[in-house]
C-alpha cells in the first residue's frame, strides 16, 4: 500500500509541475512588462524577460529530468557494467561501453577506481576509454536540456555524435596499444570480490531519484543561474548576427578555437546550455557551438589531473588529442551539412 | 567495538559520509573506531569502484552515495 501512496504523491507533483511550467512564459512577460513596466523591445527588457523566463524553466526541467534519470540509474551500477563488459571483444565492447556510459552513474571523482576496476576485470583498455569518454560527455542533463531548449533533433544529434566519438576514439586508443603508458601498479592491483547489492524495491528507487535531485540541484543551481545571466546579457545586448562573423560558418578557424577555449573552461551542462542558446540566436553556427559544448563538458582539466594518477602524460595527451580531434571533425561536418 | 571504514580519495562527499557516520554512531551509542581508507589500491580490495563507500568491519554496506544519518543508524545497529 505504501507504493500507492508514493505513486499518488508523484502524480500530484507532476501535475503541479506541469501547471507551473506551462505558465512560465506568461509569467515572464507579466513580470517584465507589467510589474517592472519596462519598455517593449528594449535591451534591458529582453534581457530581463530571458532571465525571468529561463531560470525557473531550466531549474524545473532539471528537477524533473534528474529524478527520471535517477530512477533509470538505480537499475545500473558500475559493478554490473563491469561484468557486462569483461570478456567482450573490442569492437562490440566499444559500442556497449559507450552506451553503458550514458546510463551508469558516474562522477569524474570515481574515474580512477573505475579505470582500475575495469582493467583488472580484463576489460580492454580501448573499451574502458570508450566508457570514460561517453560517461561525462553524454550527460543526461545536457541531453534533456538540449531537448527542452532546441527540440529532439539537436538533442538526438548530440547523443549520436557523442556516442560516435566515444566508440571511435576508444577503438583507436585500443589500436595504439598504449599499455606501457599506464602506471604499472594498475595491472597489479587486486580487486576484491564485488559486493552483492541488495535488490531495490520501487520505494528505494524513488528515494534514489529524490536523492539524486537533492544532490545534483544543490550542486548545479548556481551554474544554472550564472549561465542564464550570461545568456540573458547576450540575448539582450549583443546585436543580431554579431556572432556570425567569428562563430559563423564562414569563419573556418572557429571550430578549433571553440574546442581550445572549451577545454580549460569547466562548467556543467546545465550552466553552459543557456549560453549556447543565446549564441545560436545571434548567428553562431550549430557545429561550432556543439563543438564548444562538447569540449566544455567532455574534456576537463580536473579530469586530466585525476587521471594522472594512473596514466602517464603521453597517454593523457593522446586521449585528449583524439577526443578533441573527433569533436573538431564533427563540428566541421555539422557546419558543412546544416 | 565496530570498525567504521570510509573509502574515498578525499572528495567532499567522502568527508560528508565520515561526518554522518560519526553522528549516527554517537547517537546510537555504540563503541566504534573510524578508519579512512584513501589509497586507491586499498579501496579496490573492497571490490568497489565508486566512492565514497562505507564498510563496517571490512564489509561493504553502501557504495557511491552519502546516506542520511537515519539510514546510517540502521546500518550501524
Amino acid at each position: 500500500m505504501r507504493i500507492l501512496k508514493w505513486l499518488l504523491l508523484l502524480m500530484v507533483a507532476v501535475l503541479l509541475w506541469g501547471l507551473i511550467y506551462w505558465n512560465l512564459a506568461a509569467f515572464g512577460r507579466w513580470f517584465t512588462y507589467s510589474l517592472l513596466n519596462l519598455r517593449q523591445d528594449g535591451h534591458l527588457s529582453s534581457a530581463v524577460e530571458f532571465f525571468v523566463f529561463e531560470t525557473p524553466k531550466v531549474l524545473m526541467l532539471l528537477v524533473l529530468i534528474v529524478f527520471g534519470i535517477g530512477i533509470i540509474r538505480s537499475f545500473f551500477t558500475p559493478e554490473k557494467t563491469r561484468k557486462i563488459l569483461s570478456g567482450k571483444s573490442e569492437t562490440v565492447g566499444n559500442i556497449l561501453a559507450s552506451l553503458l556510459g550514458v546510463v551508469t552513474p558516474f562522477c569524474s571523482c570515481s574515474a580512477v577506481p573505475l579505470f582500475v576496476g575495469f582493467v583488472t576485470a580484463g576489460v580492454p583498455i580501448g573499451v574502458t576509454f570508450s566508457f570514460l569518454i561517453s560517461a561525462p560527455m553524454i550527460n543526461e542533463i545536457a541531453l534533456v536540456m538540449l531537448f527542452g531548449m532546441f527540440g529532439w533533433k539537436v538533442a538526438g544529434l548530440y547523443m549520436g555524435v557523442g556516442l560516435l566519438i566515444a566508440i571511435v576514439a576508444g577503438w583507436i586508443l585500443g589500436r595504439l596499444h598504449m599499455e606501457k603508458h599506464i602506471e604499472p601498479w594498475v595491472f597489479q592491483a587486486k580487486m576484491g570480490e564485488a559486493v552483492q547489492e541488495d535488490a531495490m524495491n520501487w520505494e528505494d528507487r524513488i528515494r534514489y531519484g529524490l536523492n539524486a535531485v537533492r544532490d545534483i540541484v544543490s550542486k548545479v543551481w548556481i551554474y544554472v543561474i550564472l549561465g542564464i545571466a550570461v545568456g540573458a546579457g547576450i540575448h539582450g545586448y549583443v546585436p543580431q548576427d554579431f556572432m556570425a562573423s567569428f562563430m559563423g560558418k564562414r569563419a573556418w578557424w572557429s571550430v578549433p578555437a571553440a574546442v581550445l577555449l572549451g577545454v580549460p573552461i569547466y562548467s556543467n551542462a546545465a550552466g553552459i546550455i543557456p549560453v549556447v542558446k543565446a549564441l545560436l540566436e545571434k548567428g553562431a553556427a550549430l557545429g561550432t557551438v556543439l563543438a564548444f559544448m562538447m569540449a566544455v563538458i567532455g574534456l576537463s582539466l580536473p579530469e586530466a589531473i585525476i587521471l594522472r594518477n594512473i596514466l602517464k602524460p603521453k597517454l593523457i595527451f593522446t586521449f585528449f588529442g583524439i577526443v578533441a580531434a573527433g569533436i573538431i571533425i564533427i563540428g566541421y561536418l555539422f557546419n558543412i551539412v546544416l | 567495538m565496530k570498525k567504521i571504514q570510509i573509502l574515498g580519495t578525499g572528495c567532499p562527499k567522502c568527508k560528508k559520509l565520515a561526518e554522518n557516520a560519526e553522528i549516527a554512531a554517537k547517537e546510537i551509542g555504540i563503541e566504534y573506531e573510524l578508519e579512512k581508507i584513501t589509497k586507491i589500491n586499498d579501496i579496490m580490495k573492497f571490490g568497489v569502484m565508486i566512492t565514497p563507500t562505507l564498510a563496517v568491519d571490512g564489509k561493504v554496506k553502501i557504495a557511491g552515495k552519502v546516506p542520511s544519518v537515519e539510514q546510517l543508524k540502521e546500518i550501524l545497529k
